[in-house]
C-alpha cells in the first residue's frame, strides 16, 4: 500500500482530490476555497498600519491560516515519509533547455540550483525570490484571488470574472516562462 | 453620482472575493462559532491537500515550467479535472440544497469584474511562472523543506501588503 502511494500520482487522481477540496471546505463549515487569502490575514495580523484594507476582523477567517499550516505539514508528510527516490520525470525538452542554462539537478520539487540560500543573496535571487514573490503576493490580491480562488473555486461555481482572471494568469506564465525566465537564468 | 470636490475618493468596492467577513455582512458568516478545536478540521483538510500536492507534483517548480512552455499535459491534466469536480459538486449542493454539517445553508457570491482580474492577473501569472508556485504550493513546498522559499513567502506578504497600501491608487 505505502509503494503505491510512494509513487508520483497520476494527474487525474490529484484533480479529483483538489477538486473535492471546494465541496468538502463547503460541507465543513460554508468556507470558500481561496488560499491566497492567507497571505492579506497575515498582513491584517502583523501590520494593519491603519490601512483599511487591513482593517478587519482577521480572526474570523482564521480558519484558513489553520488550512495553510496543515499544507505545510502535509508536505513535510509527503517529503519524509512517501517520497519517491527517483527523480522528477519531465519531459526531455525541458530537461534540455534547462540544462543549457545549468539546471541539470531534477531531485527536488524545486530546483536545488536555484532555490537555495546563496542564490538568494545574488541578482539572479532577486528576480527569484523577491521579484517573483512580490508578483504572487501583489497580484494574487489585485485580481482578488488566486489559482485556487479563480481558477478552481470561482470557475467551477462559472463565475465569468474567474475566467478572465484565469486566462490573465495563463498569459502571464506564457510570456513569463518563455520570455522571462529563459533571461533571468541566464543572469 | 457628483463628486464632493472635499471627500477624498470614494472607497472602491471590495474586490476580494476570498475575504468572506468583508463582503458579506451577516450574510455567509458562520452562525457556529468555532473553537481551536473546530477549527482542526480545516488543518486536516489542508493537509490531505499538502500531500496531493506534492505527491502529483504540483508543486514542482519543473512542472509549473513545463505547463507554460506547453511541454506536458499534467498541469492541464490536474487544474481541468479539479474545475470539472468543483463544478459537478457545486451543481449538486445546490441542486440538493446540501446544507453544512452543522445545518447552515452553503451561500455563493457571485463576483463582479473589474480590470484587477486583468491587471494583477497578468502580474500573479508572470510571478507564477518566475517562483514556480502559486500561493498554495509556496506553503507545500516549505514544508518538503525547502526552507530558502520562506524568503519568497515573506516577498509575497509584502506584495500583498504594498497592494493594500496602494490600493485607492490603482485602476480598479
Amino acid at each position: 500500500m505505502i509503494e503505491f502511494i510512494r509513487q508520483p500520482w497520476h494527474w487525474s487522481v490529484a484533480g479529483v482530490l483538489i477538486g473535492l477540496t471546494v465541496p468538502a471546505l463547503l460541507i465543513l463549515g460554508n468556507k470558500s476555497f481561496g488560499i491566497s487569502a492567507n497571505l492579506r490575514h497575515i498582513c491584517a495580523a502583523c501590520l494593519p498600519a491603519n490601512i483599511p484594507f487591513f482593517k478587519y476582523d482577521w480572526k474570523k477567517e482564521a480558519w484558513n491560516l489553520f488550512f495553510i499550516g496543515g499544507v505545510v505539514i502535509g508536505g513535510f508528510i509527503a517529503a519524509q515519509f512517501l517520497s519517491d527516490p527517483n527523480d522528477v520525470q519531465i519531459s526531455p525538452a525541458l530537461a534540455a533547455s534547462l540544462g543549457q542554462q545549468g539546471i541539470t539537478d531534477l531531485s527536488n520539487m524545486v530546483p536545488n540550483q536555484l532555490f537555495n540560500w546563496s542564490t538568494l543573496f545574488s541578482l539572479k535571487g532577486f528576480f527569484f525570490f523577491v521579484a517573483g514573490g512580490f508578483l504572487v503576493g501583489f497580484g494574487t490580491r489585485y485580481a482578488g484571488g488566486c489559482t485556487s480562488g479563480h481558477a478552481i473555486s470561482g470557475l467551477a461555481n462559472l463565475q465569468w470574472p474567474s475566467l478572465v482572471a484565469t486566462i490573465c494568469f495563463m498569459v502571464g506564465g506564457f510570456i513569463s516562462a518563455n520570455l522571462i525566465v529563459p533571461f533571468l537564468l541566464g543572469l | 453620482m457628483v463628486k464632493d470636490p472635499n471627500k477624498s475618493a470614494e472607497p472602491i468596492e471590495d474586490t476580494d472575493y476570498e475575504v468572506r467577513s468583508l463582503h458579506s455582512m451577516c450574510v455567509n458568516e458562520s452562525e457556529h462559532h468555532e473553537g481551536v478545536g473546530g477549527k482542526l478540521k480545516y488543518a486536516l483538510v489542508g493537509l490531505l491537500f499538502g500531500i496531493v500536492f506534492v505527491k502529483s507534483e504540483v508543486v514542482s517548480w519543473f512542472r509549473i515550467q513545463e505547463m507554460f512552455r506547453l511541454q506536458s499535459f499534467h498541469m492541464y491534466g490536474v487544474i481541468g479535472t479539479a474545475v470539472v469536480v468543483g463544478a459537478i459538486s457545486i451543481f449538486l449542493i445546490k441542486r440538493f440544497n446540501i446544507k453544512t454539517i452543522k445545518g447552515e445553508v452553503i451561500e455563493f457570491q457571485d463576483k463582479t469584474f473589474n480590470k484587477g482580474q486583468i491587471i494583477g492577473g497578468l502580474m500573479f501569472g508572470i510571478g507564477w511562472a518566475i517562483t514556480g508556485a502559486c500561493p498554495g504550493p509556496l506553503f507545500a513546498q516549505l514544508g518538503t523543506g525547502a526552507f530558502a522559499i520562506l524568503a519568497t513567502i515573506i516577498s509575497a506578504i509584502a506584495g500583498t501588503w504594498v497592494y493594500g497600501y496602494m490600493r485607492d491608487r490603482l485602476p480598479h
